[in-house]
């Protein structure tokens, strides 16, 4: 399994239109992208979006109502789920319960029809690159859950599948151990160059292992990007309250500048400066989005900040940060997240900050109705 | 008022627990009088026996007839097994996996033997049977217990596979397994354990049946179960206990092999 010998890189994997219904639901709606060759692409989105059901359009147990499928520029759409040549883990790891970690991983190989020196041998190169060398003999029921998912893992790359589809693979482990398979996972997948299609609906999870994103809702797709681009442009108030976490404020357009930038009057008077990415007017009602860790209490002195004054109202102390939530009188109520830093203020409930954060932080979202 | 063990006591429990043991005694009180009475050295049916022998137990081996039945009877009962067992399992597969119109009512009438007295079938079945002058084959005995065996097989077979995770097979598929290879190197180990009990009580539903061979039994071919019915008519001898009792150690041992079977995969 080494990659170097017969460098089988990832394929490019391109949705065109990708469409399902069940009945009356749609589950999945004209979604088009393009993953890479060789990336790590994730699905997000909360539950029911519709990423499962994409993923298993991919894998083939699905099949689209419209649109097209094409895996390094073939169509895939005739060929039933056992000669796409796609692996694939599922979220409840799908071990073979009857059959030894070892086994389990030569299983694709057996169907194959491999010789057995050469199952022997990359069951062998499986086990050690997911670190399971010397569970051959152990049934998966003597495994823990990480181990299993390991076994699940190692079974799906055996056979050198050029596309690696996981659904929600690490949702049953505790916290370390996933942080932990996330490392792993992000290692074998540099190592063997496979493109890999993966789905969450941990924003963490996939803003740290992905290349490319997409952001699903309600079946389609909001934006796909890099991390940094959804974390730092988000198009919309829902991709920025999904990835990440944002402040909201209602608000009134009441003057606007020609590089994007516009003043706004939130609702309970404070005026803002933010930046938009479609031209907005004066009058219009926008939604101004901004993370609350670019808020900072009182230090900031430049002209050029957002300001709002305001009384602590709650703190969570977090370890490494801690929220407080600042109430703005009639504008509402802002979360701040401050890092503990060596010598870093503690602030206690009842005092009175200054609020002060960058208009470049500040995105404005035209409000169509009364979405968000 | 709750006892130490979390359990009620008091006149109303030892009523319940004087009526179960009633029921208990009148369930097993005949089943014990007939292995005792098989061992009986008298030359008639008398309990309590006035002394212990295997004479009867001679007398049911020895007898080339007898001999003779307990072959039909075992050829039978296997022979429906198998055929319960192959039909059962694919129409389970049917009836649990599939999506098509009418899946209520095919369910309904895989299980209707169950609602049918089988006095009935088996009328049916010799009408059937004469027909194709098919009676008095041992044959045409399986076909008949096939459809009485059928429901309790397809019971236990899709209650089995509505457990089974089908995402299973689903790996199976995506690992490049075909259909076929994902079915018997996945799904059937995995469901075997049911596959098997319901097989085995397809046996005991053939073993023990007596109306359908009574009507599609032949002169030379008899199940133990006609036989036994027949000499009934006849004479009453302790043989018949005898026969009993080997019915009775036949059905205890399947039963018997199916809870270990499924003790082995409940751990
Ligand atoms: N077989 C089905 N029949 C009918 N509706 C379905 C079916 N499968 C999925 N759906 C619907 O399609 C939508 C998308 O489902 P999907 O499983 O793809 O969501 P998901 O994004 O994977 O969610 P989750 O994070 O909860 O797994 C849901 O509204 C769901 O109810
Ligand atoms: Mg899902």
């Amino acid at each position: 399994m080494a990659a170097p010998e017969g460098v089988r890189a990832g394929a490019e994997v391109r949705l065109q239109g990708l469409t399902k219904l069940f009945g009356p639901v749609v589950a999945v709606s004209d979604v088009s992208m393009t993953v890479p060759a060789g990336s790590f692409f994730t699905l997000l989105g909360p539950s029911g979006s519709g990423k499962t059901t994409t993923l298993m359009m991919v894998a083939g147990f699905v099949h689209p109502s419209r649109g097209a499928i094409a895996i390094d520029g073939i169509d895939v759409a005739a060929l039933p789920p056992q000669k796409r040549d796609l692996g694939m883990v599922f979220q409840s790891y799908a071990v073979f319960p009857h059959l030894t970690v070892s086994e389990n991983i030569a299983f694709p190989l057996e169907v194959r029809k491999v010789s057995a020196a050469e199952i022997r041998r990359r069951v062998g190169e499986a086990l050690e690159l997911v670190r399971l060398t010397g569970y051959e003999r152990r049934l998966p029921r003597q495994l823990s859950g990480g181990e299993q998912q390991r076994v699940a893992l190692a079974r799906a790359l055996v056979f050198r599948p050029r596309v690696l589809l996981m659904d929600e693979p690490l949702g049953a482990l505790d916290k370390k151990l996933r942080a932990h398979m996330q490392l792993e996972l992000k290692r074998i997948q540099r190592h063997l160059h496979v493109t890999v299609i993966y789905v969450t609906h941990d924003q963490e999870e996939a803003l740290t292992m992905s290349d490319r994103v997409a952001v699903m809702r309600g079946g389609q797709t909001e934006q796909v990007g890099t991390p940094a681009e959804l974390y730092e442009s988000p198009v919309s108030p829902f991709v920025a309250d999904f990835v990440g976490e944002s402040n909201f404020l209602d608000g009134v357009v009441i003057s606007t500048s020609p590089d994007g930038r516009a003043v706004v009057r939130a609702e309970g008077g404070l005026e803002l400066r933010g930046t938009s990415r479609e031209p907005l007017h004066v009058g219009q009602r926008v939604v101004a989005a901004v993370r609350p860790e670019k808020i900072v209490p009182q230090d900031a002195r430049a002209s050029e900040l957002n300001r709002g004054k305001g009384v602590v109202d709650q703190i969570v102390y977090a370890g490494d940060a801690t929220r407080y939530s600042v109430a703005l009188g009639a504008t509402g109520t802002l979360t701040v997240k401050v890092q503990n830093r060596l010598a870093s203020r503690q602030l206690a409930t009842g005092d009175l900050v200054e609020l002060a954060w960058d208009p470049g932080d500040t995105r404005l979202f035209a409000r169509a109705s009364d979405e968000r | 008022m709750i006892g130490a063990e979390g359990q009620r006591t008091g006149p109303g429990t030892i009523g319940v627990v004087a009526i179960a043991a009633a029921v208990l005694v009148f369930l097993a009180a005949p089943v014990a009088i007939i292995v005792i009475v098989s061992f009986s050295g008298a030359d008639y049916l008398t309990f309590p026996p006035p002394r212990l022998s295997l004479r009867w137990y001679e007398r049911f081996f020895g007898t080339p007839e007898w001999r003779q039945s307990i072959v039909v009877s075992v050829q039978v009962a296997s022979l429906t097994m198998v055929f319960a067992t192959v039909l059962g399992l694919a129409a389970s597969l049917a009836l649990v996996r599939g999506r098509f119109r009418g899946k209520g009512a095919i369910y309904a009438m895989l299980l209707s033997p169950m609602i049918v007295p089988t006095i009935i079938t088996a009328i049916g079945l010799y009408f059937f049977f004469v027909k194709l002058k098919a009676t008095g084959s041992i044959l045409a005995m399986a076909v008949g217990h096939t459809v009485l065996a059928l429901p309790v097989v397809v019971i236990i077979i899709t209650a089995t596979l509505q457990g089974f995770d089908l995402r299973l097979e689903l790996a199976a598929l995506s690992l490049g397994a075909s259909r076929l290879v994902a079915l018997r190197r996945v799904t059937l180990p995995l469901i075997a354990p049911g596959v098997v009990s319901a097989a085995l009580f397809a046996f005991l539903t053939s073993f023990d049946e007596l109306l359908i061979p009574l009507f599609l039994a032949g002169v030379e071919v008899q199940t133990l179960t006609v036989r036994v019915w027949n000499s009934l008519l006849l004479e009453v001898d302790p043989t018949i206990a005898a026969v009993s009792s080997f019915l009775i150690a036949v059905t205890c041992a399947v039963l018997g092999a199916s809870a270990l079977l499924r003790r082995r995969t409940d751990v």
